[in-house]
């Protein structure tokens, strides 16, 4: 253990400190903002003494907008569950999909395999609006605007490629000698695959995963061209927030906690997996 | 019938060939050593065998079957691999125990064969730990219990003890040959240790730059090594080499050693006049104080004890350094100086100086 004097204690709780507000103050605030009326919320200078009020939520969860303009329908736990159903989806297919096809590029080496996995990867650099206005014509021509089905095939190319290159390079760290091992006593290429390669890609498969459902979620235009009000998500489903007689701050950041809720769970409880490192002292050398 | 035959095996990378036509037989319960340095291609032999590559031409049978279509797992064979290749996500026990779950369905069975061979390989208050739990020892023994676990006719051992500590080594080095014998498996051993290879082998087989120079007993090997490469592999210290061409006097080849003539056995009257690498095992230069019949005049340049033996660095008056190696003499009795030497010439292996292979004695 190494010795560290009084002020490099110090020093280095200041500086967690710092880093904590940091990236935690926004997420603080926006939960005070959502238990305040517009009214508190526009208050100059600002003030973080307010008569709370969970008005914002009772909005959200009846899907009853009162504004000084009249009583608005918003559908926000629809688009909430449409949320969690195109994102898990997706990201179940996805996984299904990318984790055998990263084994194989991890594994064997075929012709074109690199220029196929790069092909893959090159989904990610281009810009969702390049390939969206295509998109939008033959998904009218063969029906699938505004279906689950179209959307969680459109969100394949945000899962597919990042869950591909991921778990690839899980796949590649693990001795290839170690499943030899295995096959050598007995067992086919499938069980060798079920039963050692993917449990100790874990990590990684749910790294993957949970980024992927991530990037899934915050997804916003393929949504707003492809899919129509009652299949669309919370990132757009949140425009009707901006209504005609003004902005409902609150009733945004009571959609914003509800929103982050879920990845927020999904995050806290992959972490354990994200952390084990398996494949510690297995193989010498 | 051979357990193990390979026939004309041919093996490359994308780096160049690896293995050239090599052919092999290990008969039922023999244990052969494959020996050669790191790169000769003993692992990939081990591998092809195994089925995790595929020869480029050649063919492997095993219990007389040929194996080219057959994959890792139908081969029925038992594998250790160098760097333990342990099962990391499973306890010691199902590590070994995963070499019988897929032909064995019966728990009670399967503990009873694990239990059995922990036991033997004094592993058994560890099998609930996982691999990295173990230590290098324990990690290496689990990764034997589970290539011997499910009784293998063949097993293949890829230099199991390289990743273990000295002491270990020398245990195990002990222990293997009757527990490998106890098994009645075929055992195709691989190790770049010589001492590991004559303490292990019924045969070796020395691998070389991708092709067996020499497949023999232990004794044939390092008595009538088949060429230059090979006796320099066998031995510690290594074979001293000296280049001459002998001449023929009375009916034997002399050569000159230090300024002296020293004359072969009368069996290798042929070599004279031919250029030749002779080889002279440190153990058979004999260091003396006094001059006698035969023996040169040396310098002791330096004395270093080696196990039981200390290995003297002589010089000859014309500059050649040669080792000699000398067992049960007191250490304190040597000082650095002048002194004499003399070979045992029976001993001396004469081999061809452009081809480096061992000419062989006329016997008489």
């Amino acid at each position: 253990m190494e010795h560290t004097s009084r002020l490099e204690r110090i020093i280095r709780i200041v500086l967690v400190a710092l880093i904590l507000i940091f990236f935690l103050f926004p997420i603080f605030w926006i939960f005070l903002m959502s238990f305040q009326t517009n009214e508190d919320i526009l208050r100059i200078p600002p003030s973080p003494f307010f008569t709370p009020t969970i008005s914002n939520y009772q909005a959200l969860i009846t899907g009853k907008l009162v504004s000084a303009a009249g009583t608005l329908d918003i559908p926000f736990m629809r688009n909430l569950w449409n949320s969690v159903l195109l994102s898990s989806v997706s990201v179940v297919i996805a996984l299904i999909l990318g984790v055998p096809a990263a084994y194989a590029f991890a594994r064997f080496k075929f012709r074109l395999g690199e220029d196929i996995a790069f092909t893959l990867l090159s989904f990610r650099f281009a810009p969702p609006l390049l390939v969206l206005l295509p998109l939008s014509l033959y998904f009218q021509e063969i029906g699938l605007t505004d279906t689950y089905a179209g959307l969680i095939w459109v969100y394949q190319l945000i899962a597919l490629p990042l869950i591909l290159w991921i778990v690839r390079g899980y796949f590649e760290d693990i001795s290839p000698d170690i499943e030899y091992a295995y096959r050598i006593g007995g067992h086919s290429w499938w069980r060798t695959f079920t039963r050692i390669a993917v449990p100790l890609a874990g990590p990684g498969i749910a790294a993957a995963g949970l980024l992927a459902f991530i990037f899934c979620w915050n997804n916003f235009v393929f949504a707003l061209i492809l899919a129509s009000a009652d299949k669309q998500p919370v990132t757009v489903g949140s425009l009707a927030f901006v209504t005609a007689s003004g902005i409902q701050y609150g009733q945004i950041a009571a959609a914003i906690v509800l929103s982050v809720t879920p990845t927020l769970a999904i995050a806290l409880y992959a972490q354990r997996y994200l952390v084990e490192g398996l494949s510690l002292g297995a193989v010498k050398g | 019938m051979a357990q193990v035959e390979i026939r004309n095996i041919h093996k490359g990378f994308k780096s160049g060939a690896v293995l050239s036509d090599i052919s092999l037989t290990a008969e039922t319960g023999e244990i052969v050593v494959v020996f050669g340095p790191s790169g000769a291609g003993k692992t990939v032999l081990l591998r092809l065998i195994a089925g995790v590559e595929e020869p480029d031409e050649g063919a492997i049978f095993l219990q007389g079957r040929d194996v080219a279509d057959a994959p890792p797992e139908a081969r029925g064979l038992g594998m250790a691999f160098q760097n333990f290749a342990l099962f990391p996500h499973m306890s010691a026990y199902d590590n070994i125990a995963s070499a019988l779950t897929a032909r064995e369905r019966s728990p009670a069975i399967i503990k009873a064969k694990v239990d059995n061979v922990a036991k033997l390989l004094k592993i058994s208050h560890v099998m609930q730990h996982a691999p990295r739990e173990l230590s290098n020892g324990q990690k290496q023994r689990t990764a034997l219990a589970r290539a011997l676990v499910a009784d293998p006719r063949i097993l293949l051992l890829d230099d199991p003890l390289r990743n273990v500590d000295a002491k270990l080594r020398y245990e195990m080095r002990l222990e293997l040959p009757s527990l490998l014998k106890a098994s009645g498996s075929t055992v195709l051993y691989v190790t770049q240790d010589y001492k590991e290879a004559m303490a292990l082998g019924d045969k070796i087989a020395v691998l070389l730059e991708g092709g067996f120079v020499q497949i023999a007993t232990p004794t044939e090997v390092y008595r009538a090594p088949a060429t230059l490469g090979v006796a320099r592999l066998f031995g510690d210290p290594t074979i001293n080499v000296i280049p001459a061409e002998p001449s023929l006097r009375d009916g034997r080849s002399v050569f000159d050693l230090g300024g002296v003539s020293l004359s072969l056995p009368a069996r290798y009257a042929a070599v004279a006049g031919k250029s030749c690498m002779l080889g002279i095992r440190p153990e058979s230069i004999i260091v003396e104080e006094a001059p006698s019949a035969e023996s040169f005049p040396v310098e002791v340049v330096a004395i270093t004890p080696l196990n039981e033996k200390s290995v003297l660095l002589l010089r000859t008056y014309d500059g050649r350094e040669i080792l000699a190696a000398e067992a049960g003499v007191e250490q304190s009795s040597r000082r650095i100086g002048a002194a004499c030497a003399r070979l045992d010439a029976d001993a001396v292996l004469v081999f061809d100086a452009a081809s480096g292979r061992r000419i062989a004695p006329v016997q008489s």
